[in-house]
């Protein structure tokens, strides 16, 4: 299927990026022919085929993950915040949200 | 200086932890200009530990001692505390993480000295190096060529003779590519074999780290320290850390080595060719039996991994939004507003490409047709190899279709830049391991790489092989920009 500004407009929008009209223009063909190329897959029969989601080893997916339930300590406010752009009194400050 | 050179030397009381770590960071400091391998350069940190090191050596029975003052790179996408982690991205611009990753506690434990911070395509997307937002590393036999990507910087540094050991990540050939392209040995061990933890996520059921070195014996050692579950990444099989270095026994009789003919076509460079039917022939000269094997679905792998890196990419860099650390655009005045602002300023064009890319395939509408299509065609490549197993033990193919390219040569085409990955892409796909090592000059006296792929867990395999192989036809051309005799 073709894809369009208006589509490249929208993708945008779900993947919270803001495009400049360059970009924009820039994204469409190239999408297109990525996408194009990604649709030879269609010419493939997959329906006797599982999706290959979970574990790629079998001895990965014997692997208990879990571990034991207790408490670990934490990275703690203080260094959780060292880094942030904007703290303020123990929070992340942002902009209004509405 | 290799990993036996430099333990010997130290062994024998002929130099310390201290004068191995700061030829090191001389070297570093030296050819970055020229190669721009490096990111951050930590002299101070390295030589206090070299100190340290040097102080209590002798007495300090608790450690393994297996990697003792071997000065290490470490690309920029893995957690060093108290070392930048950007990603060679702008939004990750003087980040600094508040813990180090697995690996590095690892090799920390054994002895090993972390020396700096290395160069690569943003948020490791890339085949060139070109995408990094500071700068581009060039390659030490050419410096008007790309050192391959995304891991460039770790592999110049260790092509370059500046560190016998880099750490990078793989999640469509970023270790094993940049190897080929820099003349040395670069593994993608079996997806659950290293622990991720403090290592950046780009696609998660792809990325696995991985290692440079200038022979397989010392990626076979450093292998051996950073493997093993660790509870901090739950994808890490709980499966026993063989002795690597003792499987390097030269032994090729009995081996069975696979060649699918189909993809040694259309495309592939005629001297890369000529490179890998002579380390075939060589294989057979030392005993073991050459076998053909097909793979149907490889020439799917650059489509599917392109569907399903995207999508996974989509979704882990959804977190860099300028709430909690990182870039922050100005003067916005909503939330969403910031959000978007923040990632317009600080996501290069791959990486917004490949966002959008991810975003499209799981869209509404689209999941099946695209994310969940590619996962069904993940499965019959991940038959094809096991059936291909069934027949050989390892499986032979160049590393990448050409040697290096020129810096700019495929950036105006992204697609183009994705076809270079024909050959790595599918290890990741099916989880299983991959070894590139040198195995050759092109006539322009660039290096070729060829790659070994094994079943789940056959790293003592790919090893074996790869240092019988290096025994039969050693690989004693150097970079014209190099360390080393410094």
């Amino acid at each position: 299927m073709p894809i369009t500004e208006s589509d490249i407009e929208k993708i945008a929008a779900l993947a919270q990026l803001e495009l400049t009209d360059d970009e924009r223009r820039a994204l469409t063909p190239q999408m297109a022919s990525i996408v194009a190329y990604v649709e030879q897959l269609n010419e493939l029969d997959t329906s006797a085929a599982e999706p290959a989601l979970g574990g790629l080893t079998d001895e990965g997916a014997r692997t208990d993950a879990a571990r034991e339930d207790a408490p670990l300590p934490s990275l703690g406010q203080k260094l959780a915040l060292d880094q942030a752009p904007d703290p303020a009194a123990g929070h992340f400050r942002v902009p209004k949200v509405l | 200086m290799n990993i036996e050179t430099t333990r010997t030397r130290l062994a024998g009381g002929e130099l310390d932890a201290r004068a191995v770590v700061e030829r090191a960071l001389t070297a570093a400091e030296e050819l970055n200009e020229t190669l721009g391998a490096f990111l951050q350069i930590d002299r101070a940190g390295a030589l206090a530990r070299a100190g340290e090191l040097d102080a209590g050596r002798q007495h300090d029975e608790s450690q393994s001692h297996a990697l003792d003052a071997v000065p290490v790179a470490v690309k920029d996408n893995i957690c060093v505390r108290g070392l930048q982690a950007s990603c060679g991205s702008r939004i990750l611009g003087g980040y600094h993480p508040p813990y180090s990753a697995t690996v590095i506690e690892r090799l920390r434990d054994a002895g090993a000295i972390i020396v700096g911070k290395t160069n690569c395509d943003e948020f490791a997307m890339g085949s060139s190096n070109e995408n990094s937002a500071y700068h581009p590393v060039r390659n030490p036999w050419d410096t008007a060529r790309v050192p391959g990507g995304s891991s460039g910087g770790s592999a110049a540094a260790v092509a370059a003779r500046i560190v016998p050991v880099a750490l990078g990540s793989d999640t469509g050939g970023s270790v094993r590519q940049p190897a080929s392209l820099c003349g040395i040995v670069g593994v993608k061990p079996t997806y659950g074999r290293v622990s991720r933890y403090g290592l950046v996520a780009f696609g998660s059921s792809l990325d696995q780290i991985g290692i440079f070195a200038t022979n397989t014996a010392d990626a076979a050692l450093t292998l051996s320290v950073i493997a093993g579950r660790d509870p901090r990444d739950a994808t890490t099989a709980d499966m026993p850390v063989p002795d690597y270095v003792a499987e390097l026994t030269g032994d090729m009789r009995g081996a069975r080595i696979g060649v699918p003919r189909e993809l040694f076509g259309a495309g592939l460079d005629a001297d890369v060719r000529a490179s890998v039917e002579a380390a075939i022939e060589t294989y057979r000269a030392l005993g073991a039996e050459v076998v053909d094997v097909e793979l149907p679905h490889a020439k799917y792998a650059i489509a599917v991994y392109y569907i399903i890196a995207t999508a996974e990419a989509s979704s882990n860099l959804a977190r860099y939004d300028g709430v909690r650390y990182g870039l922050r655009a100005e003067e916005s005045h909503t939330l969403r507003e910031m959000y978007r602002r923040t990632r317009e300023e600080g996501f290069g064009a791959e990486v917004k490409r490949r966002i959008m890319l991810g975003t499209y395939v799981l869209s509404s509408g689209y999941y099946d047709a695209y994310y969940l299509k590619a996962q069904k065609v993940r499965t019959l490549l991940k038959q094809d190899f096991a059936r291909a197993f069934e027949r050989c033990d390892a499986i032979i193919t160049p590393t990448s279709p050409t040697t290096a390219f020129l810096l700019g040569e495929k950036t105006d085409d992204p697609l183009a830049m994705y076809l270079n990955d024909i050959y790595t892409v599918t290890a990741n796909l099916a989880g299983i391991p991959g070894l590139s090592i040198p195995c050759g000059l092109s006539q322009a006296k660039l290096p070729i790489g060829m790659q070994l792929l094994g079943p789940h867990w056959s790293e003592p395999t790919l090893f074996r092989f790869a240092h019988a192989y290096e025994q039969a036809q050693p690989f004693d051309a150097r970079p014209p920009v190099s360390a080393e005799g410094q």
